[in-house]
């Protein structure tokens, strides 16, 4: 088959027409998604929640207030049991990462306890800094039962009790940023 | 060559991993379980035959100086849709595959395809061939997937066969090399008794 010259225009031109298409298609195939998405995403914060606060009968999701901070925002959601506080999940974050943002859901008890931990949104390297998340190692779990007002939420290496991960110090500080966050937020709010 | 020669050999004469070895990235990071390599190798396969048969249809209309541009503009539409498709429709495979769908773009064998043969052939030659070499890659990833598993976690596509911790470093990488260069050296072994 006779090819097209490789002139200016042609190349311009075949160029734009091609990624024109391309951008047209993915623009619907982005619509078609957006929802089921959507829906992924409130599916597995629903779960996060329910991970990290004790059981609750009302619906976390609806009983929510948020507060500004560094940029970013932290979303607190409430979890109640016969109208009592029986925990609060804070959607708390820190830009320190290794791989940039990291979100987590932190629940803490009334008593200030941190409840359980569980890992959002993060991009650590595989293998490394990845294994601030459950399923790749139990780091997460030495937070639980913790009394942030007697247990320094940092690493070793900077004064506090946190055991870092091995090779993975920079994640490792950046996840307790993000707890510290939560809790000072959680502190200064309850007041 | 006929058809079905064309859509078999990518099984094993001129299968992409074990005797081109392209795309081997993918190949050694996703195939931790059966399960993970059968869904990297369908998203492979997928952008393959879509790929192919995009290129070969428009193959002429593209100047040779900017080809590759096009073809990666292509490709990288197709895996962006494979994406967006299964965050939405099987969010659990899309977490453990992670950043390696996005990577599909780069995987040489579907690059490789475009250039060698898709730029070259007719549209159903080129939509045949993807789909064969697809299924090649798959078969791939799927056997080093399954044996990784089977001896580093102890079960096959999820079922556990022993209790307990199995030989921990099959599930890490320098068990991805070693069991695939006992896989290699066995289908080059079988090409040869072939010849």
């Amino acid at each position: 088959m006779a090819k097209n010259p490789s002139n200016f225009l042609n190349m311009v031109l075949t160029l734009f027409v091609i990624t024109f298409i391309s951008s047209a298609a993915l623009g619907f195939f982005y619509e078609q998604t957006k929802g089921p998405i959507a829906k992924v995403a409130l599916a597995k914060k629903t779960k996060a929640i329910a991970e990290v606060v004790p059981s609750f009968d009302n619906d976390p999701l609806k009983d929510t207030f948020t507060v500004d901070i560094d940029g970013e925002t932290l979303t607190f959601y409430r979890a109640t049991e016969n109208g009592k506080i029986v925990g609060t999940a804070i959607e708390t974050f820190t830009k320190n990462g290794f791989g940039g943002l990291i979100r987590l859901m932190v629940g803490l008890l009334p008593d200030n306890t941190i409840d359980n931990i569980v890992v959002v949104l993060a991009n650590e390297t595989p293998g490394l800094g990845d294994k601030i998340k459950k399923s790749k190692s139990n780091f997460s779990d030495q937070f639980n039962g913790k009394n942030p007002s007697s247990f320094k939420i940092a690493v070793r290496q900077d004064g506090g009790d946190v055991d870092a991960i091995t090779a993975a110090t920079i994640s490792s500080r950046a996840f307790c940023d993000a707890v510290e966050r939560a809790y000072t937020t959680y502190q200064k709010e309850m007041k | 060559m006929s058809q079905w020669q064309n859509f078999t050999k990518g099984f094993l004469k001129e299968n992409p991993v074990f005797i081109l070895l392209l795309g081997l990235c993918p190949t050694l990071g996703v195939t931790t379980t059966a399960i993970n390599g059968l869904g990297m190798g369908l998203a492979t396969t997928f952008v393959l035959v879509m790929s192919n048969i995009v290129i070969s249809l428009i193959k002429g209309l593209i100047p040779d100086k900017v080809r590759i541009p096009s073809f990666i503009v292509v490709i990288a539409a197709f895996v962006t849709v494979v994406d967006l498709v299964m965050a939405g429709y099987l969010p659990t495979l899309h977490e453990q595959l992670g950043i390696f769908i996005p990577l599909i773009v780069v995987n040489c064998i579907v690059l490789g395809r475009a250039e060698a043969f898709a730029s070259k052939n007719t549209f159903v030659t080129s939509m045949i061939d993807g789909f064969g070499m697809g299924l090649g890659f798959t078969l791939a990833v799927v056997t080093l997937g399954a044996i990784r598993e089977a001896l580093g976690a102890g079960a096959i596509f999820g079922f556990k066969f022993i209790s307990g911790d199995a030989i921990l470093i099959f599930a890490m990488a320098p068990g991805a090399f070693i069991v695939l260069g006992y896989l290699i050296a066995i289908v080059n072994k079988m090409n040869k008794g072939v010849k």
